[in-house]
């Protein structure tokens, strides 16, 4: 290969056509770098460390979201490659989007060790000792850089903008998965919800395109399977369990069922 | 009008120093904080924090022989003797509880067999202190913190937020104009305090290490605001970056074993440092490393033209690379297609970090020309100048110091906020109408444009690689000089081709060169005035160090015709300086 065509999508433009020498082990990152300093100084792109881990290179090339310093030009195999910006996001300016939902969904679900010792927490002068083991339970999940690949590329997400999609049920899991935390009460209503972690329908794309091997897709099924067992151990009444909390406001007291829904009045049955 | 956004305090940067320092901040403050913003030209947790590899010095175990006053020595030492000794003591006791506050924050540290915090050596060192979370030790304390910050309300995000200056009235701080890059506007942010968190200056550098976001920005407008910068002719270069980028291969892989070998299959540090190796401070590696290149005894990069040494991990085995080292072994693969399990990684030094920086006090509150403080500003992490790092950082004291002085300043900041009540005053206005002014006429509506913005970074960067490197020169330093102080002036009359407000990273790309040019002035010039061997500044022509006359600190100060040169005294409260030896 001597050469390789960018067609790049560009706001206000069908595609935009860049044509580069190439050199072994070009990125794709490489070849947007050249083409804003050599030939086109107004292209939109994000990038910054160069080596895969702040996330801020994430776009769709060749149609599959990536990260484009990771992105070998020869691995995709043709001297013609399509940069697009990543779905499922706002486009702003050609492949830059707006990746501010993204964040505050990742937020939404708590993403942060819940004690119930505030004052232990963060005034205490010892450490809280965990086993490798259990690292190794969670420390997937950590490996998350907020890229928002698995959002891209989520069919749910796609159809759902309420969903509170992959990468922020992966942290919540993440959370949940770590024995030095104590908020599973708070979150799991957070996600065992019409949104939430039921929203999913496993198509693993997710999975499939995250460059660091976080594997989202058994984040969510692992965080299901711990919600229903808790759920279970709730509604039994074992110790330590609590009832369910109240979903919204005016929809009757907590844990108390809502009264049934009469189809053909179209409103709730006077009870 | 220029939009007005006010906050009590406002942090530039969201690396490691910030986010500590917004943490700290938020859960000290009992009301006297009613609102924090943090201001990056990045998003949050973009920065290059997150990049930092092999680990974060403290002192956890005093029980098996380690002891804060070795790690002192350690610092002291490994700094040439350049660092201000009282600022080191202050740091090295603070360390631990840091390690510890992160874990209760959620830090996934790798473990010892009995579930406490594990270690592992360093280059400097002298016991296994540097604490780690396998080779992602930044990433994984950035997640922390972040993840921390979510947990408050009142603060407030300002991502892709570009600060162009800082605003002072006299000798008292009153805020920062910025553009936004998502919408284009020019705006100023008015506090109370403010605190410059923007790291180093690596990018000067072709051959580096470090983000494209690293172009010295909050260390170059504290300059351009009038305020001194320290040191900036310490450099410091890691002996292992990738070829052909220069990316980074942390120590930890030295660390967990790895040799460093030449053409001739020798491990060449026996020669240099035969008590400590391969793990003798990094700039005494680096050296060794251009000697041997220098000698003959390197490899030859095609592809690239770079002359290069070998990592060897292949007798580490794939067990141990694979759970201590999978990032190393991510990179090497990613982008070299070497696995290092099967074949040894292609280096050579790489520009890594900014020891100088925005000149502070042992609270990180920044001193003027006269060392007087200047009142509501703070600096933490890289940017700043402490000094704890002197002539040449160890490794894994700079995650450290990002945390110990984030904490520091947060505190400070919160005590003098609920001291002084007054609210955030003056408009600054000349100087915020002069700076838009500068951007948005001059910059766009330049008739006589000459110089391109890109050609301008390419060629200061190339200077920087020749003549600015781990061995420099009289004659090379001052070509340098001149060819910087030509490209500055015709930098006066660049132009912003990019037309449009909204992502123009192009008006980012000229602002952040301008900066460049005034920051590779004041390395090169610093460089050429000290005529010895100290750290990371070593020079062929003057080889040995000269205590009698660069016992000092650089202070540089903006002037019309260029920077102009003081000198101020080392902090020497410990121990006296003696022979560097490893």
């Amino acid at each position: 290969m001597d050469s390789v065509t960018l067609k790049v999508a560009r706001t206000g433009l069908t595609r935009a056509s860049y044509e580069l020498k190439y050199r072994k082990g070009m990125t794709v990152l490489d070849a947007l770098i050249e083409v804003r300093e050599r030939q086109d100084s107004t292209l939109g792109y994000r990038h910054s460390c160069r080596m895969g881990i702040c996330g801020s290179c994430g776009m769709t090339i060749q149609g599959v979201p990536r990260l484009a310093c990771q992105t070998q030009v020869s691995s995709l195999n043709s001297d013609t490659i399509t940069v697009e910006p990543l779905h499922n996001m706002t486009v702003i300016r050609d492949l830059v989007v707006d990746i501010g939902p993204f964040f505050r969904l990742h937020r939404s679900v708590k993403p942060y060790l819940i004690r119930n010792d505030i004052q232990e927490r963060d005034h205490s002068e010892r450490e809280y000792r965990v086993l490798a083991e259990e690292v190794r339970r969670f420390l997937q999940f950590d490996y998350c850089i907020m890229c928002g690949l698995c959002y891209a590329a989520c069919p749910t997400a796609a159809l759902d903008p309420m969903y509170t999609g992959p990468q922020a049920i992966t942290q919540a899991y993440r959370y949940m998965a770590d024995p030095r935390d104590e908020g599973w009460e708070q979150r799991v209503d957070l996600l065992d919800t019409t949104h939430g972690v039921w929203r999913c329908h496993m198509a693993g794309a997710c999975s499939f395109v995250c460059p660091k091997d976080v594997d989202p897709a058994k984040a969510i099924q692992m965080a299901r399977m711990e919600i229903l067992k808790k759920r279970i151990l709730r509604k039994k009444g074992k110790p330590g369990s609590r009832p369910v909390a109240p979903s919204a406001p005016g929809q009757g007291k907590p844990g108390t069922k809502a009264p049934p829904f009469d189809f053909a009045e179209g409103r709730t049955k006077e009870t | 009008m220029v939009e007005t956004i006010d906050h009590d305090v406002v942090i530039v940067g969201s690396g490691l120093a910030g986010l500590r320092a917004a943490v700290e901040v938020l859960s000290r403050s009992r009301g006297s904080v009613q609102s924090l913003a943090v201001v990056s030209k990045l998003a949050l947790m973009r920065s290059h924090s997150v990049a930092a590899e092999g680990g974060t010095a403290a002192v956890l175990y005093p029980e098996e022989g380690d002891s804060l006053e070795l790690h002192a020595w350690d610092t002291i030492k490994g700094s040439d003797f350049l660092a201000d000794q009282d600022a080191v003591w202050r740091f090295v006791t603070l360390c631990p509880e840091e390690i510890r506050q992160l874990e209760r924050w959620g830090i996934p540290w790798s473990r010892r067999e009995d579930g406490r915090i594990a270690q592992r050596p360093f280059g400097g060192h002298s016991f296994d202190r540097a604490t780690y979370a396998q080779d992602k030790v930044g990433f994984f304390e950035m997640r922390s913190l972040y993840d921390k910050l979510q947990e408050h309300d009142n603060w407030a995000r300002y991502d892709e937020t570009f600060i162009t200056s800082i605003v002072l009235e006299g000798n008292v701080f009153r805020g920062f104009t910025a553009i936004q890059l998502k919408t284009g506007a020019f705006v100023y942010f008015r506090a109370r305090a403010g605190i410059i968190a923007t790291g180093g200056a690596g990018q000067l550098w072709k051959f580096t290490a470090t983000s494209v976001s690293t172009t010295g920005d909050g260390i170059g407008l504290a300059y351009r605001a009038g305020l001194p910068i320290e040191d900036m002719e310490f450099m410091q270069f890691h002996p292992t970056g990738l070829i052909p980028t220069g990316i980074l291969i942390t120590e930890g892989a030295r660390g967990e074993g790895g040799y460093l070998v030449n053409s001739k299959g020798e491990r060449f540090m026996q020669r240099y440092a035969p008590s400590k190796m391969e793990l003798a401070p990094r700039d005494v590696v680096s050296r060794s490393m251009m000697k041997e290149i220098g000698e003959g005894k390197g490899f030859l990069d095609e592809d690239s033209g770079l002359p290069y040494l070998q990592l060897d991990l292949r007798h580490l085995g794939r067990e141990k690379i694979d759970s201590k080292l999978p990032f190393i072994k991510e990179l090497s693969m990613k982008f070299t297609g070497v696995d290092p399990v099967e074949e040894p990684i292609r280096i050579k030094p790489t520009a890594h970090y900014t020891m100088g920086g925005v000149r502070v006090d042992i609270n990180g509150k920044v001193l003027d020309r006269d060392s007087h403080l200047v009142k509501g500003l703070w600096a933490a992490g890289e940017s700043a100048c402490v000094s704890i790092h002197g002539a040449n950082r160890l490794g894994s004291n700079s995650t450290a110091e990002c945390l110990v002085y984030g904490r520091i300043v947060g505190q400070d900041i919160v005590e003098y906020l609920e001291s002084d009540r007054s609210p955030p005053a003056g408009s600054g206005s000349p100087l915020i109408a002069g700076e838009e002014e500068r951007i948005f006429r001059d910059l766009f509506k330049n008739e006589t444009s000459s110089a391109d913005v890109y050609t301008a970074k390419a060629k200061l960067r190339e200077i920087m690689d020749r003549s600015v490197y781990v061995f420099r020169d009289e004659a090379g330093l001052a070509d340098a000089l001149r060819q910087i102080r030509e490209l500055k002036r015709s930098f006066e009359g660049v132009k912003v081709a990019d037309g449009g407000r909204v992502f123009n990273y192009n008006l980012q790309d000229v602002l952040e060169v301008g900066v460049m040019l005034d920051l590779a002035e004041v390395v090169a010039e610093g460089a050429l005035n000290r005529k010895e061997s100290r750290g990371g500044h070593a020079r062929t022509d003057y080889p040995s160090r000269d205590d009698k006359n660069w016992l000092k600190h650089t202070l540089a100060m903006r002037t019309a015709d260029g920077p102009s040169f003081s000198y101020s005294p080392v902090k020497i409260t410990l121990w006296k300086p003696v022979e560097r030896k490893y």
